[in-house]
């Protein structure tokens, strides 16, 4: 193996001090390499901002993720009081209005945000191979969107809230043979009762939520893995190889060794 | 592998045919009835298990068989190489009775992939049961005393609220449009829409400041019900403006069959609700209606004709 280029850049004591941690994390565990391989890599030099609704939507989960359990602290799941737990957390709990308008808000961001993501990679006929797995698991994703949304719109527990789950459990249950078991299980029974309301918090806050992490950690793997695909205007040749990044010499001892595999090459 | 198929497939056999009878059997029966289902299921187990024995006779033969196979191979590859020492431990699997061994390794992983599925079933399992289960136990209606039946006038619609579980809360909250046709006939539809189930309304005047409020005993807790005087010419309903006629049958919009309806009986000159039935159309009015009353289906579901065939089964205990 010939000996790499090295760019001679000998950071200051103070620094080295800063480093110190990240150069013990990196040590031990890989993940400052990881972490920069994740963020740090190459993309088509035509993308644009088009290309940034995935992350947006990303975002748009994560502030969900926060706001809901946050907004989980002060609900309370059961029929007798779950509307006068809203009308606390909106009225007389501090920032509570807005942390509840973020949520309710934030949902239609999320799945706007959802469709726009998957207009653009339907354009850009970016669900080409070898990203079609990637189109199934953010199909996937788009659905588990949606019964977020229409779980988590019973939790109000108002007029709204109840007829349009009435009517959102009735059409799963007008599906052919199966529709109305579908429609029994949702309800946790024959009617509405106070059994639905949990069920739909657990699935609101528990389930689809655990599910929709682990399936956006699987997108993204498969986003870093396939790369960026270009635009179709793009006159660069898709599926470009990715380059060896160059080393560099930093002089923090714990980066000597390059990491055992998969991580960030140096 | 492929090209060698086409000369030494499997013969014709009669089991296809029996498979398929199967399978027509069990499509019947979603109709029909669900013994039919059973015995299609049993025939296309029968006959499946058959075609895939008589199909996959040769890969199953002996040693001798198969090895002119894997000789076929290289034979046909335009750059003959090496005689694939990946495929050598194939023979070995196969190849049984001759020096068959089973590795430790093979019985550790087995065992502990078999421990592994054996322990998450013992958990899931009851866990499955306990999500789903609950949902399809009980769900039996039970019946409401909706007070004497002096509330009721002849010929007059009252709009009815009650509790079938006083315990359960407003959620329980529900609403039945009740006219006493005389000699102890009433008619009583349900509020519930056909089409998704939305709460339909009386179209016409509502007494709102004639509203009397009966106390009752419900399910060993005390109950009431509220009658409202109502004239009503029809029900509509207000999320996607289905709408009905004074017996219930559809007149416009989405629903897709009449509203449903509650069974009654007298007690002690109370008027008692009994279980709810579907309706797909009434013939005649007032006590002279000729209904046929089907199982109660949920909203949007068709109960006759053709479309009911989509809806063969509901669930139990209802």
């Amino acid at each position: 193996m010939p000996p790499l280029p090295t760019r001679n850049r000998q950071p200051s004591k103070a620094m080295q001090l800063v480093m110190y941690p990240l150069d013990w994390l990196e040590e031990r565990s890989g993940l400052v390499g990881g972490t920069k391989y994740f963020l740090f890599r190459n993309v088509p030099r035509d993308s644009g901002w088009f290309h940034t609704l995935g992350s947006a939507t990303l975002t748009a989960f994560i502030v969900q993720a926060l706001t809901g359990v946050v907004l989980a602290m002060y609900y309370h799941p059961s029929p007798e009081t779950a509307y006068a737990s809203i009308q606390y957390i909106t009225n007389d709990l501090t920032l509570g209005w807005l942390v509840r308008g973020m949520h309710r808000w934030g949902a239609s961001v999320f799945i706007i945000l959802l469709f726009f993501h998957a207009a653009r990679v339907f354009i850009f006929g970016a669900y080409k191979y070898p990203r079609e797995l990637n189109w199934i698991v953010g199909v996937i994703l788009l659905i588990l969107g949606m019964l977020e949304g229409f779980t988590g719109y019973l939790l109000p527990w108002d007029q709204t809230a109840y007829w349009a789950t009435v009517v959102g459990i009735n059409l799963n249950g007008t599906a052919p043979f199966v529709g109305e078991f579908l429609s029994q299980f949702l309800r946790a029974g024959a009617e509405i009762n106070g059994d639905t309301l949990t069920r739909f918090y657990a699935l609101h806050m528990l389930v689809i939520p655990g599910a929709l992490i682990g399936l956006i950690l699987l997108h993204l793997y498969l986003v870093v893995r396939l790369g960026v695909t270009s635009p179709p205007w793009s006159e660069e040749a898709a599926g470009r190889e990715r380059p060896e990044p160059e080393p560099v010499d930093t002089g923090r001892t714990g980066l000597v060794q390059p990491a055992p595999r998969g991580g960030y090459k140096r | 592998m492929a090209n060698g198929e086409g000369g030494s497939g499997p013969g014709p056999t009669i089991w296809p045919v029996g498979f398929a009878v199967g399978i027509v059997c069990i499509l019947a029966g979603l109709i029909v009835s669900p013994v039919a289902v059973a015995a299609g299921v049993i025939i296309a187990a029968i006959f499946g298990f058959l075609w895939a024995r008589e199909a996959t006779r040769e890969y199953r033969g002996t040693a001798e068989q198969a090895a002119p196979e894997t000789a076929a191979a290289p034979e046909m590859a335009p750059a003959p190489v090496a005689p694939r020492p990946a495929a050598a431990p194939e023979p070995d699997m196969f190849d049984e009775g001759l020096d068959t061994t089973y590795s430790r390794s093979v019985f550790l992983e087995a065992s502990t992939l078999g421990l592994a599925a054996l322990i998450g079933g013992l958990v899931t399992l009851p866990v499955l049961g306990f999500v789903v289960l609950p949902s399809f136990q009980d769900q039996e209606y039970p019946d409401v005393n909706l007070g004497p039946l002096e509330n009721f006038p002849e010929n007059k619609w009252m709009i009815t609220t009650f509790f079938r579980d006083p315990a359960a809360g407003e959620v329980d909250h529900r609403v039945a449009y009740i006219r006493n046709n005389g000699n102890l006939s009433f008619t009583i539809i349900s509020n519930r829409c056909a089409h998704l189930g939305c709460p339909v309304q009386p179209n016409g005047l509502v007494a709102g400041n004639q509203r009397k409020t009966v106390k009752v005993i419900q399910e060993k807790q005390p109950s009431q019900v509220t009658l409202t005087p109502a004239a009503p010419s029809g029900f509509g309903c207000p999320c996607h403006g289905g709408q009905y006629d004074l017996e219930g049958n559809r007149t416009a919009g989405p629903p897709v069959r009449a509203l449903d309806r509650y069974e009654y009986s007298i007690v002690s000159r109370n008027l008692v609700l009994n279980k709810p039935y579907s309706v797909a159309h009434v013939y005649g009015t007032g006590a002279d209606a000729k209904i046929k009353a089907y199982p109660l289906t949920g909203p949007g579901q068709h109960v006759d004709g053709a479309e009911s065939w989509l809806y063969p089964i509901q669930p139990p205990g209802r």
